[in-house]
C-alpha cells in the first residue's frame, strides 16, 4: 500500500490504531466488573475502563469522519471484522489472572502516556485536543497500574510469581508499540504523530524504573510479537472478544438501540 | 495474622470551597493506596477537589455519655448568636 | 427488597434502657454507632445491612452479563457505569455495617458460604438485551421504593449510606427506562425483547418485597425501632401503581391479566406472585443461584493473593519507611 497511501487514508488508519487499541483494551479490563479481588479495585477498573471507552468514541468518531462514509464510531467498532482491526496484539490478549490484568495495563498505559504526551503537539488540532483530554485519565490509570505492579511484584512470593509470570508472558507483546511502518512515516511527515520508535527510551527508561521497585526482572529476548497495528495477523483472541461485542448489532441489522 | 485491609476515613473538599467533609469510608493497605481508592470510588461524579484520608483507628471520637456535659452548656449561651440581639432596621447593615 | 424477610432479634436487654432508646427513636434521634443500643437492634441491623450490600454486589452480575455485549459504545459506557455503582452501594452498606462491629471479609464469608441471603431476585437469568433495560427500570425502580423511606432510618450510617445510594439510584432507573423505550420503539425484534423482559421479570420483582408481612413480628418490632419503614404490601402495591401506566407508555402488553383499576380502593388490582418458587428462589433452588455464589467465590479466592500482595506491600513499606526514620 506503500506507494499509494494518501494522507488521509494513513491519517485514518493511525486513528484506528489509536481508537482500537482503546476500544479494545477497554473491552478487556470491562471484563473484570463484578469478578475483581476486592471493590475499590472492581470500582478502579471500571473507572479506567470507562476512560478508555471515552477516548474511543472520540478517536473512532474523527476516523470516521476522516473516512467521509457517513460513517460512526459506532459502525467501525461494531462492523469490522477481524482483519480490520488495527490494535496492537498486547490489548487483545485474555486478562487470564487479576496479575497479567494489570501488567497488561501498566505496559499499556506507559507507552500511552508517552504518546500521548507528544500528540498534544500535533499539527492536527483535532488530534492535539483527544490527546489533551485522554493524557489527564490516563497519567491516572498509569499512576494506578504502576503503583499497583509495585505492590503486588513487591508483595507476598506469591503476588510475586505472578506478576513475573506476567510480564515473561507478555513482555513479547511489547515491541509492536514502537514498530514504524509507511503509516507512521507519513504521520511523522505531516507533524501529525511521532515515530513509534522514538518513544522507546523514554518507555524503557519509566518501564525499568518501575519494575525494578516492583523486583521484577525484565525478559532478556527482544523478539516481539507483529501483527496487529497493521492488520495482517492478529491473535485468535480477538475474533472472539468481536463476537460478543458485535453480536447484537451484527443479528439485528440496521437496529437503534 | 488477620489479613484484611484496614478501614479509611474519607475527606472531600468539593469544588466551592468548603471544608473536608466526611464522605465515608472504605479499604486500603495504605494511605496512598486509600487516596487512590477514595478518588475512585468517592468522586465519580465529579464530587471533590481535594481528598484527606485517616486510618479509622486512629480516630479519637467523643464518648456517647458525654453528651450532656460537652454540648448542653452551650444551649444556655445564647447571646453567642446574632439574632439574640435586637438592632432597629434603621442602622443598617451590621 | 435487597433485604428480604429479615429476622428481627428478640431483645433481652435492660427494659429501662430499652425504653430510653425506644424513646430516642421515637422522637426521630439518629442512633449512632457509639451510642448504646439493644443487642437484637444491632444483630437485626447487620443481618440487614449486610444482605442489602451482599445483594448490591451479586446484582452486579447478571446485569454485568452483558456489558461486553452492548450493542452500542453509549449503552457499554453508561451499563458499565451503572454496574459499578452497584459494587460502590455494595461498599457504602458495608462500611456501614462494619461500624456495628463486623468486618467487611466476615460478612462476605457469610455470603459465600450462603449463612448470609441476598436479594431473590438476582437469581434470574438476564436473557436479552431489554433484560438491562428491565432491570433498571423495575428491579431498580422496586429497589427505589424500599431506599427512599429509609434514608430517615434510626441508624445513622445506613441512614447516610441510603443517602448516598439514593441519589445515585434515579440515573439507574432511568437509564433503564431509556434503555427499554428505544427496544419498544424498535424493530419488531426489538419490541418482542422487551416485551419478553417485562413477562419475565414482572412478578420476581414483585416478590422483591417480600410476602406479606401485616402480621409479622419480625416486622412491627423492625418498624418500631425504624429499620423498616413501610410494609411489604404497601411498597408493593405502590410499585404496581407507579409501574402500570409506565408498562402502558411503552405500548407493551400488561405482564399480568389480573391488572386491573379498582376505582374503590384508588389502586390497581394485580395477581399474587407465586410464593412457592419465591421459596424455592430462597431456598438456593432459582435458576441462578447456584452460578452467582459461585461467582462470587471465584471472585473471592482467585483475588486472595492480590489482597495479601498488596497488604503485604504496605507493611514492607511502612517497615522501611520507620527503619529509616
Amino acid at each position: 500500500m506503500a506507494a499509494t497511501l494518501t494522507k488521509d487514508e494513513a491519517l485514518f488508519q493511525f486513528l484506528l490504531r489509536m481508537g482500537d487499541n482503546t476500544l479494545i483494551l477497554g473491552h478487556r479490563v470491562s471484563e473484570w466488573c463484578g469478578h475483581a479481588p476486592v471493590l475499590e479495585e472492581d470500582i478502579a477498573l471500571a473507572n479506567t475502563a470507562l476512560d478508555l471507552i471515552g477516548q474511543t468514541q472520540m478517536w473512532l468518531g474523527l476516523a470516521a469522519e476522516v473516512q467521509g462514509d457517513e460513517k460512526s464510531a459506532d459502525d467501525l467498532a461494531f462492523l469490522r471484522d477481524v482483519w480490520d482491526f488495527r490494535n496492537v496484539l498486547l490489548v487483545e490478549v485474555p486478562n487470564e489472572d487479576f496479575g497479567r490484568t494489570l501488567m497488561r495495563q501498566f505496559l499499556f498505559d506507559a507507552w500511552h502516556s508517552i504518546q500521548l504526551g507528544h500528540l498534544m503537539t500535533s499539527s492536527d488540532d483535532r488530534i492535539a485536543a483527544i490527546a489533551a483530554k485522554a493524557s489527564k485519565e490516563v497519567a491516572y490509570h498509569l499512576e494506578r497500574s504502576a503503583d499497583t505492579v509495585v505492590g503486588l511484584g513487591d508483595g507476598t512470593a506469591e503476588s510475586h510469581g505472578f506478576m513475573q509470570a506476567a510480564l515473561d508472558y507478555l513482555w513479547p507483546y511489547v515491541g509492536e508499540m514502537f514498530s514504524s511502518d509507511d503509516v507512521d512515516a507519513a504521520m511523522v511527515k505531516a507533524g501529525i504523530a511521532p515515530d513509534p520508535a522514538s518513544l522507546r527510551a523514554d518507555f524503557d527508561a519509566l518501564v525499568g524504573r518501575v519494575l525494578a521497585d516492583a523486583t521484577l526482572n525484565i525478559p532478556e529476548s527482544t523478539f516481539a510479537h507483529k501483527g496487529g497495528r497493521t492488520g495482517a495477523m492478529h491473535t485468535e483472541h480477538l475474533g472472539h472478544l468481536l463476537t460478543h461485542m458485535q453480536w447484537l448489532q451484527r443479528a439485528y441489522p440496521g437496529a437503534n438501540w | 495474622m488477620k489479613n484484611e485491609w484496614p478501614l479509611w476515613e474519607i475527606f472531600i473538599r468539593g469544588q466551592h470551597g468548603m471544608s473536608h467533609r466526611h464522605v465515608g469510608s472504605l479499604h486500603a493497605p495504605d494511605a496512598e493506596m486509600a487516596i487512590k481508592n477514595a478518588r475512585d470510588v468517592y468522586t465519580r461524579r465529579n464530587e471533590g477537589v481535594s481528598i484527606w484520608v485517616v486510618e479509622a483507628n486512629n480516630i479519637t471520637a467523643s464518648s456517647p455519655s458525654d453528651k450532656g456535659p460537652l454540648y448542653e452548656p452551650s444551649e444556655s449561651k445564647v447571646y453567642r448568636h446574632p439574632t439574640f440581639f435586637d438592632i432597629p432596621e434603621e442602622v443598617g447593615a451590621l | 427488597m435487597y433485604a428480604q424477610m429479615v429476622k428481627s432479634e428478640a431483645s433481652t436487654d435492660d427494659p429501662e434502657k430499652l425504653a430510653a432508646f425506644q424513646a430516642r427513636i421515637d422522637a426521630g434521634e439518629k442512633i449512632e454507632p457509639k451510642d448504646w443500643m439493644p443487642v437484637g437492634y444491632r444483630k437485626t441491623l447487620i443481618r440487614q445491612i449486610g444482605q442489602h450490600a451482599h445483594s448490591e454486589i451479586v446484582g452486579q452480575l447478571p446485569e454485568g452479563n452483558w456489558i461486553t455485549r452492548a450493542p452500542t459504545l453509549e449503552r457499554k459506557a453508561i451499563l458499565l457505569a451503572k454496574v459499578q455503582d452497584e459494587a460502590g452501594h455494595g461498599l457504602y452498606l458495608y462500611c456501614a455495617a462494619e461500624t456495628l462491629g463486623v468486618s467487611r471479609d466476615e460478612l462476605t464469608e457469610m455470603l459465600l458460604d450462603g449463612r448470609m441471603k441476598y436479594s431473590s431476585i438476582f437469581n434470574y437469568p438476564t436473557l436479552n438485551w431489554a433484560d438491562m433495560g428491565a432491570v433498571g427500570w423495575l428491579v431498580d425502580g422496586a429497589a427505589i421504593l424500599n431506599q427512599v423511606p429509609l434514608q430517615r432510618t434510626s441508624f445513622g450510617p445506613y441512614s447516610r449510606a441510603m443517602i448516598r445510594v439514593c441519589k445515585e439510584e434515579s440515573f439507574h432507573a432511568r437509564q433503564g427506562f431509556d434503555a427499554i423505550r428505544k427496544m419498544a420503539e424498535g424493530t419488531p425484534a426489538q419490541k418482542k425483547m422487551a416485551q419478553d423482559a417485562v413477562n419475565r421479570l414482572w412478578f420476581p420483582a414483585l416478590m422483591m418485597f417480600g410476602p406479606s408481612d401485616a402480621d409479622s413480628v419480625h416486622s412491627t418490632q423492625s418498624m418500631a425501632w425504624k429499620i423498616k419503614m413501610n410494609t411489604n404490601d404497601e411498597l408493593r402495591q405502590k410499585f404496581v401503581d407507579q409501574t402500570v401506566p409506565q408498562i402502558e407508555f411503552l405500548k407493551l402488553d400488561l405482564p399480568d391479566p389480573g391488572i386491573k383499576w379498582n376505582e374503590e380502593r384508588g389502586h390497581y388490582d394485580y395477581s399474587d406472585p407465586d410464593w412457592s418458587e419465591f421459596f424455592d428462589v430462597i431456598k438456593g433452588n432459582g435458576p441462578c443461584n447456584t452460578d452467582r455464589l459461585a461467582a462470587r467465590n471465584k471472585a473471592w479466592k482467585d483475588g486472595q493473593w492480590v489482597r495479601d500482595g498488596l497488604l503485604a506491600h504496605a507493611r514492607k513499606k511502612a517497615a522501611r519507611k520507620h527503619a529509616a526514620e
